[in-house]
């Protein structure tokens, strides 16, 4: 009877998780599709703690299991609740590599348990006692966990900028045998002596950890959250692979599933970016090997400043300002600031709108929630085909530390790394004002062209305290 | 070989989830707009926290004067439910700032 409920658990779990995923695809939906999703995974959890049984036995243990639920409920929670916006995506890359360790660590106590088990037999292999299918679900678990788990923690490292980019000559190379290493040791761990079998086991799940960071390293920080997706579509996998394991249909579900989605969405994300996937893994965006062709750098002519008050006139007179947010606005915390001047410049009769990139920021969708969050209305953010409809008619385009997104160079430089990628347009603009810290490059690590336009002007400083100084000067017109 | 065969034989049901499964989660997020990429990633992270499940069996059964298992069990548990609460808990944060998306003015004055 009992064993049965739990079936059910497993099955509104399952269902749960499935309509709650296709909800989080709607705007409308999606915070009542996550919590659907959250409210099955409580009903597959508590119904696997009181209600699980193998071979007529219960689980015990109980208080290292409430005990570890208790912790880990805690820290995910304050962790969660306390992150700031901009580093929300380090959040997701942290979390993720912490699924993976718990597949991984799985794996590692299952193997412990038939290590244990079968050491005392004499000199006999490891596949006498192991069927192929079942040692291979726990290897798997164990090299896809630790590759998620290492991957995410150096992209989490990469994007609160504590590690930075790396990569030697011939890293591709390395790599490859690293991986192929991982395989064949684990490959030889089920070929070897039953009693020494946990020695090349733990080799593996090394080697699989090396290859993790060394598969994150060299790739660059501003395709990291391409990255993030792809090992969240492992860790799904992972997860996959203990479902196999306990014959458990949830895990399986929610694994596979997460493995699919995941890996469709990455592809769509390389997709905004109009890259390839390989390209984004292989071609180390803004790593050594494309810098050092353009090396040499070009005389880009010298750019013009604008001071305060000519921004705040020119702003105030114009009839359609466009705003382009990026990282920068991120960084400063702006989103408020930048409302600020909108309300401001729109009580004088100027039309105020947005232009999003969709890869704006350091994630997909990064903008939108940003303005979001200082209640910027819906409509006044438009996507970058319609943004680009209105860049001829536009007078003023302010720029809010965006770089790479505005680079007129994706489209006539075939050299560039970041040549394809669809821009905004914004050199269509009448003027284009663009409000950056430095004249340091943007992420890809490339000059900008557009700054060194005759139209374009800039106006250096913090974002927040440029826009409350504009909307200071905007008021004392 | 044989054991192979043996094996996708024994697991039958399981393969037939896995590939359903393939299929369902490619449909389920075919048209989502580059707006939700992130919550979605998100949400998909969270979800994929049902290891957690596994952590508990391996807990659970676990012989309590096994050390190494009680220990390594214990901090699968601790990390999965990081996963689960704190993926679930960052996404409902992210998807917070949606809210009123659509009307045209917002009563929060976060």
């Amino acid at each position: 009877m009992e064993v049965s409920i739990l079936t059910l658990c497993y099955l509104v779990g399952s269902v749960t998780f499935i309509i709650g995923l296709k909800m989080l695809s709607n705007p409308a939906s999606a915070r009542n599709g996550n919590l659907l999703a959250a409210a099955g995974m409580g009903i597959a959890i508590i119904g696997t703690i009181f209600l699980y049984e193998e071979d007529g036995k219960k689980l015990g243990n109980y208080p290292w299991i409430f005990g570890g639920i208790l912790i880990g409920g805690i820290i995910g929670t304050l962790s969660a609740k306390k992150v700031k916006m901009t580093a929300m995506p380090e959040m997701v890359s942290m979390f993720n590599g912490m699924g993976g360790a718990c597949a991984a660590l799985i794996s590692a106590v299952e193997f412990d348990h038939l290590f244990q088990t079968h050491r005392g037999a004499e000199s006999a292999w490891l596949f006498d006692f192991v069927a192929g299918g079942h040692y291979l679900t726990i290897i798997a678990g164990a090299i896809i966990g630790s590759v998620s788990f290492a991957g995410s923690m150096i992209a989490w490292g990469k994007l609160s900028g504590k590690i930075k980019d790396m990569s030697f000559r011939g890293q591709h190379i390395v790599n490859l045998l690293v991986l192929l290493l991982v395989l064949a040791t684990a490959a030889f761990t089920y070929q070897s002596n039953v009693q020494s079998a946990n020695i090349p086991f733990y080799i593996t799940v090394g080697l699989a950890l090396v290859y993790g960071i060394l598969f994150v390293m060299p790739i660059g920080g501003a395709d990291m959250p391409v990255v993030i997706s792809l090992l969240n579509s492992f860790t799904g996998v992972a997860a996959a692979c203990g479902g196999f394991l306990y014959n458990n249909k949830v895990m399986l579900t929610g694994g596979i599933l997460v493995g699919a989605a995941g890996t469709l969405l990455t592809i769509l994300m390389c997709k905004a970016m109009n890259r390839s996937l390989k390209n984004v893994l292989i071609g180390s965006f803004g790593g050594s090997s494309a810098a050092g062709a353009a090396g040499v750098k070009k005389d880009q002519g010298s750019y013009k400043e604008i001071t305060l008050s000519d921004t705040a006139v020119v702003m105030s007179y114009a009839n359609k300002v466009l705003i382009v947010p990026g990282y920068g606005l991120a960084v400063a915390q702006a989103q408020h600031a930048c409302h600020e001047l909108e309300k401001l410049l729109e009580s004088k009769g100027v039309e105020v709108k947005y232009a999003i990139h969709p890869v704006a920021g350091r994630m997909p969708g990064h903008m939108n929630v940003l303005l979001a969050e200082a209640d910027v209305s819906y409509d006044k953010l438009m996507e970058m085909e319609q943004a680009n409809d209105e860049f001829p008619t536009t007078d003023v385009v302010l720029i809010l530390g965006a770089n790479d997104v505005v680079n007129p160079a994706a489209k006539t430089d075939p050299s560039s790394p970041i040549y394809g990628m669809p821009i905004l347009d914004v050199e269509l603009a009448k003027n284009v004002i663009v409000n950056k810290r430095s004249m340091k490059p943007g992420y890809a690590g490339i000059e900008n062209d557009l700054f060194f336009q005759p139209k374009t002007s800039m106006l250096f400083g913090d974002a927040k305290k440029v826009l409350q100084d504009l909307i200071g000067e905007i008021k004392n017109l | 070989m044989e054991s192979i065969l043996g094996w996708i034989a024994d697991n039958q049901q399981m393969i037939y989830i896995v590939i359903l499964m393939i299929f369902v989660g490619i449909e389920v997020i075919g048209h989502v707009p580059s707006v939700l990429h992130t919550p979605l990633m998100s949400g998909a992270n969270a979800i994929h926290g049902v290891v957690i499940i596994g952590a508990i069996i391996v807990m659970g059964k676990a012989d309590p004067h096994n050390y190494v298992a009680l220990i390594l069990g214990f901090l699968a548990v601790v990390v999965g439910t990081l996963n689960v609460v704190g993926g679930f808990v960052v996404t409902d944060r992210m998807l917070e700032m949606f809210k009123g998306k659509g009307k045209k003015q917002n009563t929060s004055s976060k």
